[in-house]
């Protein structure tokens, strides 16, 4: 899902008074098969679609289209669009967005933040944004002035005209430049006269989240609001059969108790009532047809599948020709679990459903599906339904739901409840809530030739797709095959001459779908495990046979190099110390990794040292890229460390942070990113670092221990 | 109704002395900078001092407040001048930031109770404060320059 496609649409751009004065700046790219027109008709709305207000105050308000998880976006932003605009940084807010077509995705064409696409996609927009109300800015000054614009400079903030030594602030000419006509097209910078973009830049978002003013969905209060807490079957697809809700009412504070499509919601004045008063809830459950799934038995079955090919996603050369007579052939099986997202704030949403409007109020990633769908629910059209989006505290992927469960079933709530409602999820309602990373099972051959190096590469790939039945299914599921599902494998980045990959997307009553780094998750743990597998049959050093490998690849070479070189690939190590290596190629971005890593007696995994080198096109924040990087490594050893989702008799036996555990400081080692400079666009940055991490790790264990592991997560008994 | 301190002001809350002081900071006196994470104790994102103690505010019942002093994030300094918060802004820690509260009232106490604190006391002190983004290493490094920062402080 590459967002490159954003360049050469045709734009329009609007400027006009903001609300309280000052000047907005509006930028509509129409989607394939819109036109203008639909702008025209929004004409009205334009005082609320804009994507930087600029107050008489001085005050400058970059409006976010995209939500902040974490990622920085909301410093990213802004950088782009400032550097256009050359205001002083110091000025500079942000705002989410509302929901409103202008806000789409350049490319997904709908408001979501997701696939690590912001920046890519926003790294023209928001830089035209800036450089339309700069050069209105600037215009304004000369009419003035009566002097041209073009001998009219900018410095942080204020428009000077050096010839005559006047100057004036944006603050004081944001009235007059909202006048003006916006330029039809405005140029832009050249990357050498970047001054914001490419440098070390704090966020604009971390002293609110050092003194608890940050504002999350689950902080949010609105007068009369009620608080509720939902019971949900214990298996997926169960329902209601009955229930008795005696005991839960005579709980003081509790106002409610209301059955709703999802369950049975109980309504209190707080969340410590609700919670009680669910506690006392008695519900008799009609388990429904998933009451007997077992993720044990998923296994075996899966095994079962890959001893067979399934459908071809990817052909090249005559793989079952070269493996008869290749000199050397290996196969190798690995299984990944379900995985829960386990953002640390657990879902919630805020909803005020009135007889002609609904307000929501939460931390999302999806934001025009929600409104779309809490909309139907609502019985309103979907303009009557806005969407407050928060800070969130914490996505991976889980707030953008294929079917806004947790904004749906906010808006169900609301209508029982008939005053303004939060609902809240505990951490077991989250982590047995579903909506899983799928679990996977990927089974190799490869056939070596005489010298060592792979001349045939099978791969069969078993587990659920995450596109089907979800509004992206016409354009990413294509002749039964789920582009999201071998991501990663079919696209295989290293050159083997004769290669089959091959999928089967058994269908599962358990709800799945993306999971940081999505399909990359699996296929760049099971492809980087087992070519170290091949490298070592074949008498090779795995990163010598990598380099090898890409020859036609020079971006991901140089970045397996680099991390190669950070980390001493070949120098001695501590004993019982391994060093694995890893790279992968993900949401166009290059990312290689070296583990350092040692295994106790009882089995007990160290993960010492990890270097990162990554090429993600054009920096906008280094700080951030090497944040994103550090956070991707860590939550990619989490899941091979610690996680797994499992299901016994159609229930999940995770509950919370006991049973599904985290890496913690204590567990977390050095990390030291280094980024390759580039002058290419920018690519992605929040999910990349997550795939190698995993893979390095076992690879570094076998390195250590001659233990090959090959189901996540790792075990202790796997090690003792 | 129960009496304690909350960052030296005198407040009075009049419900059920069992509710878990988290859920009074949060919903009775709209203080939402301690966060709920797990309500078992086990991730320190609702970290708050009682008495200058570090304590998990989703077990600790609201009886046990009675008569003392809390300190929550809010309280931990009026502009953001706390060593700590210094350093965190410094080092650029947050990701999505829902941790922070609680990673740091957790580095708060250890600091008063070790003001040069080694890597080692470090993961000790914060071993029960998860963070999913994975702001480990720079909550490691933010904490040894907070006592940089803090030792600066006093020897002025």
């Amino acid at each position: 899902m590459s967002a490159s496609a954003v360049v050469g649409r045709r734009e329009f751009i609007r400027t006009g008074a903001a609300i309280g004065g000052g000047l907005l700046v509006s930028l509509n790219v129409p989607l394939p098969g819109q036109t203008s027109d639909a702008f025209a008709a929004e004409e009205k709305d334009f005082a609320v679609n804009a994507f930087v207000r600029i107050g008489m105050d001085e005050s400058v308000t970059v409006i976010s289209a995209h939500s902040e998880m974490g990622q920085g976006i909301y410093t990213s932003l802004p950088m782009l669009l400032n550097e256009e605009l050359q205001a002083d940084w110091s000025k500079i807010r942000v705002e989410a967005a509302p929901v409103d077509k202008v806000y789409n995705h350049p490319v997904f064409g709908m408001q979501i933040t997701g696939g690590s696409t912001t920046s890519p996609a926003e790294w023209v927009r928001y830089r035209k944004m800036g450089a339309v109300a700069r050069t209105m800015l600037v215009e304004a000054a000369a009419r003035q002035w009566n002097v041209e614009a073009s001998s009219c400079h900018v410095e942080k903030g204020v428009v000077i005209h050096g010839a005559t030594g006047r100057s004036a602030t944006y603050g004081s000419l944001a009235n007059a430049a909202a006048q003006l006509t916006a330029p039809a097209d405005v140029p832009l910078k050249d990357a050498k006269a970047f001054t914001l973009i490419g440098k070390p830049t704090r966020r604009l978002d971390t002293p609110s989240k050092t003194n608890g003013t940050a504002q999350f969905g689950l902080d949010v209060s609105v007068p009369g609001m009620l608080t509720a807490v939902v019971a949900r079957p214990p298996v997926f697809g169960g329902k209601v059969a009955k229930f008795d809700a005696s005991k839960a009412l005579k709980v003081p504070g509790v106002k409610a108790v209301e059955e709703v499509p999802s369950g049975v919601a109980v309504i209190a004045e707080r969340f410590w009532p609700a919670k009680i008063g669910r506690d006392k809830l008695t519900v008799e459950w009609d388990l429904g047809p998933n009451a007997a799934l077992s993720t044990e038995q998923m296994l075996r079955d899966f095994r079962e599948m890959a001893k067979n090919p399934g459908t071809i996603a990817k052909k090249a050369g005559d793989p079952a020709a070269a493996l008869k007579t290749a000199a050397k052939t290996i196969t190798a099986e690995y299984d990944v679990p379900y995985l829960a997202h386990a953002m640390m704030e657990p879902l919630n949403c805020v909803v005020d459903l009135r007889a002609d409007s609904c307000e929501i109020w939460t931390g999302t990633q999806f934001e025009t599906v929600d409104r779309d769908r809490a909309a139907k629910v609502a019985g309103l059209p979907p303009e009557k339904v806005q969407i407050h989006t928060k800070l969130l505290g914490g996505g991976f992927g889980r707030r953008a739901n294929p079917a806004s469960d947790f904004v749906v079933e906010a808006v169900h709530v609301a209508k029982v409840a008939k005053v303004p409602v939060k609902v809240v999820w505990t951490r077991e309602d989250d982590l047995k809530g579903g909506w899983y990373r799928p679990m996977w099972h990927d089974r190799f051959v490869a056939g070596l030739d005489a010298s060592g190096n792979p001349v045939a590469w099978t791969h069969t790939i078993v587990g659920q797709s995450i596109i089907e039945g979800t509004l992206f299914e016409s354009f990413l599921v294509k002749d039964g095959i789920d582009a999201s599902s071998v991501e990663g494998a079919a696209d295989l980045i290293y050159g083997v001459p004769n290669l089959q990959v091959d999928l089967h997307s058994p269908k599962i009553g358990v709800p799945v779908q993306w999971w940081r780094s999505v399909g990359h998750s699996h296929t760049g743990f099971s492809v980087e495990a087992f070519l170290d597998e091949v490298a070592h049959a074949g008498g090779k050093d795995p990163f010598e046979l990598r380099r090898t490998l890409l020859a036609k690849q020079p971006r991901m070479r140089a970045v397996l190099e680099l991390a190669a070189q950070k980390a001493n690939w070949g120098s001695k190590l501590p004993a019982g110390v391994g060093r694995g290596i890893a790279a992968h190629f993900s949401f166009d971005s290059y990312v290689g990794q070296v583990v350092e890593a040692s295994v106790e007696k009882n089995g007990a995994v160290r993960v010492h040292r990890v270097v990162c080198a990554v090429d993600c096109g054009t920096v906008i924040n280094p700080d951030t890229v090497k944040a994103q990087m550090e956070g991707g490594i860590i939550f990619g050893l989490t899941a091979a460390l610690k996680n797994e989702i499992t299901l016994k008799d159609g229930k999940v036996e995770q509950g919370n942070f006991h049973d599904y555990q985290m890496l913690r400081i204590f567990e977390s080692p050095e990390i030291e990113v280094h980024i390759v400079p580039s002058s290419e666009n920018p690519t992605g940055v929040g999910e990349p670092g997550v795939p190698p991490a995993a893979p390095a790790l076992v690879n570094a264990i076998f390195a250590a221990t001659g233990k090959r592991i090959r189901r996540l997560p790792i075990r202790t008994s796997d090690l003792a | 109704m129960t009496s304690f301190f909350v960052n030296g002001k005198p407040v009075q809350v009049d419900v059920d002395p069992s509710t878990p002081l988290l859920w009074v900071l949060r919903d009775s006196l709209q203080m939402t900078g301690t966060k709920f994470g797990c309500g078992m104790a086990l991730c320190g994102a609702c970290t708050v001092h009682l008495d200058g103690k570090a304590i998990r505010s989703c077990v600790a019942p609201l009886s046990r407040a009675e008569g003392k002093h809390v300190t929550t994030i809010e309280g931990l300094s009026a502009n953001l001048t706390h060593p700590l918060q210094r350093a965190w802004i410094e080092l650029d820690v947050p990701q999505c930031g829902y941790c922070q509260s609680g990673q740091i009232m957790s580095a708060a106490v250890l600091l008063a109770e070790n003001p040069k604190p080694t890597d080692k006391a470090i993961d000790e002190a914060m071993g029960g404060n998860i963070c999913r983004c994975g702001t480990y290493p720079r909550i490691r490094r933010a904490i040894h320059r907070a006592a940089e920062l803090a030792s600066e402080g006093r020897a002025k």
